[in-house]
């Protein structure tokens, strides 16, 4: 038996977590997620016109604006659209609207740790409630690594400061494999290796989630 | 007639050198292109390095300045880098404020310093709360062929490993800083990160170093950065289609070489710059 050098924590906690849906009047889609104490609040257009030097012949053209609470835009807002817009394109089937815009619009409301996997569950609940066609649901869950090798998943401001490793995925829903990996800190590959079977085992509670609050939305009470 | 089934069909074409197990170029799926580097090349800065990653070329430039500290650490100096795509490197980019693909790598190679410590942001400091040195890396991408963050972090590497520093005195009775031109000092590198990109076609076959055309039929991208304790520093995959576990050990085994590759040939080079002196 070989010793593990990574201690897991007993169950895979995630801070309660809640959405809403349509909730903004004006976009096509809307949706706010909060996780713990970090909020997100997210809003869909499309799809819509689009600007000829951005058309893309076959594919719809997918934007992601982040703003964040204080401030404008910086370079740290540009890495997270990347990461954002990239799991939003290899899900949606974009192929169904040719020389259109597809414009996703995340606001951070209050960031208490764990915001690039809050921005990615407000994005696909944006997604799902603008009605766009997806191959796949997808959702974040980010984990952290502390100085005693203990993996601590959806970690609040306070102990990701502590954490000598943040790991952020986007699991996809229908294999449940990595879609996105975003990461700060070093790591070993055991370690790796742990965090993501850690996600996989926090993502079946978020699409468990996606799936009750779809199921309730659209039921017909008689 | 290959050139015409390139242009209309070049995901076909593609496809058509995979099936051998190859690619267009010629190279084997896990092979990278050519690395060449040159240092020293620019005599204005305290370091500088050059890297040609089969077309792709990336110069680094290092210039130190001296700063006050930051409130947040007093005991520390810091590192700014910037990643620079003007038009000369490809007609994809155009003039103007840096857009999206500059910032995003600008701040991935800011993430690696941090991550990575590939140098203790200590030694940097000179007193604490007072002074301490800042180190701006320029990063100028002259030749975009695909592969971008790899070339950018050989250069940052190989750049820092050939900076030197003046030393700096606090005088006692003017309290003002004193910079000795005549005593340099190399940077204290504590670890080696590389990058090592990789792109998936068709969300199954796995290829080393995507060149600019093959970057753009890739169904997803991912970068890993190892140091040289096996260590992981990054994994950086901005979405795209899903990667499995069993890939993900493959890519990670190809990285674990190929920074051993980068760091011998870094030596190698190093040394060759140092013994005509």
């Amino acid at each position: 038996m070989i010793a593990m050098e990574v201690r897991k924590s007993s169950d895979v906690s995630l801070r309660e977590f809640g959405c809403e849906q349509n909730l903004l009047s004006r976009p096509d889609g809307s949706a706010s997620f909060v996780q713990g104490d970090t909020s997100v609040l997210a809003g869909m257009y499309g799809p819509a016109e689009v600007k000829v030097s951005k058309e893309i012949y076959d594919r719809a053209t997918l934007e992601v604006l982040i703003q964040p609470k204080v401030g404008l835009p910086s370079v740290r807002e540009r890495s997270l659209e990347q990461c954002v817009r990239e799991t939003c394109e290899a899900s949606l089937l974009s192929f169904l609207y040719p020389r259109s815009s597809l414009t996703l619009i995340l606001q951070v409301v209050h960031d208490d740790g764990s915001l690039l996997s809050c921005l990615l569950n407000g994005a696909c609940m944006a997604l799902m409630d603008a009605g766009l066609p997806m191959s796949c649901l997808f959702c974040g869950v980010t984990c952290a690594i502390n100085a005693d090798g203990e993996i601590i998943t959806d970690p609040t401001a306070a102990q990701e400061k502590q954490c000598r490793a943040i790991l952020t995925f986007a699991i996809d829903s229908t294999d449940r494999k990595v879609m996105m990996s975003s990461t700060r800190g070093s790591f070993s590959v055991h370690e790796l290796q742990e965090c993501i079977a850690v996600c996989q085992k926090a993502s079946e509670k978020l699409f468990k989630f996606y799936r009750d609050s779809v199921q309730r939305r659209y039921s017909k009470t008689v | 007639m290959a050139a015409g089934f390139k242009t209309a069909e070049p995901l076909e074409y593609h496809r058509s050198f995979l099936k051998e197990q190859c690619r267009s170029d010629g190279r084997e799926l896990s092979e990278f292109r050519v690395t060449t580097l040159n240092i020293g090349s620019i005599s204005t800065a305290d370091g500088s390095a050059l890297v040609k990653l089969g077309n792709t070329t990336v110069i680094c430039g290092i210039k130190a300045e001296l700063s006050n500290p930051t409130v947040e650490a007093p005991g520390k100096g810091y590192m700014v880098p910037n990643v620079d795509l003007p038009p000369l490197c490809s007609s994809r980019f155009r003039p103007g404020p840096p857009g999206e693909q500059a910032q995003a790598a600008s701040q991935f190679i800011a993430d690696i310093i941090e991550s990575s410590e590939i140098i203790k942001t200590e030694d940097l400091c000179i007193e604490r709360g007072k002074l301490c040195w800042v180190l701006y890396c320029d990063l100028l991408c002259l030749d975009h062929d695909g592969n971008l963050l790899d070339a950018c972090v050989i250069a940052l590497l190989a750049a820092l490993q050939n900076t030197q520093l003046p030393e700096v005195t606090v005088s006692a009775d003017t309290s003002l800083p004193e910079v000795n031109f005549e005593k340099k000092r190399g940077l204290k590198i504590h670890r080696h990160p590389v990058a090592s990109s990789f792109g998936v076609f068709d969300k199954s076959i796995v290829i080393v170093d995507p060149t600019a055309e093959e970057e753009s039929l890739l169904t997803s991208q991912l970068t890993v950065v190892t140091d040289e304790e096996e260590r992981l520093c990054s994994m950086h995959k901005p979405g795209g289609s899903s990667l499995s576990g069993e890939k993900l050990q493959e890519v990670i085994g190809r990285a674990v070489v190929r920074q051993r590759e980068v760091q011998i040939l870094i030596g190698k080079v190093l040394q060759s710059v140092k013994t005509p002196q």
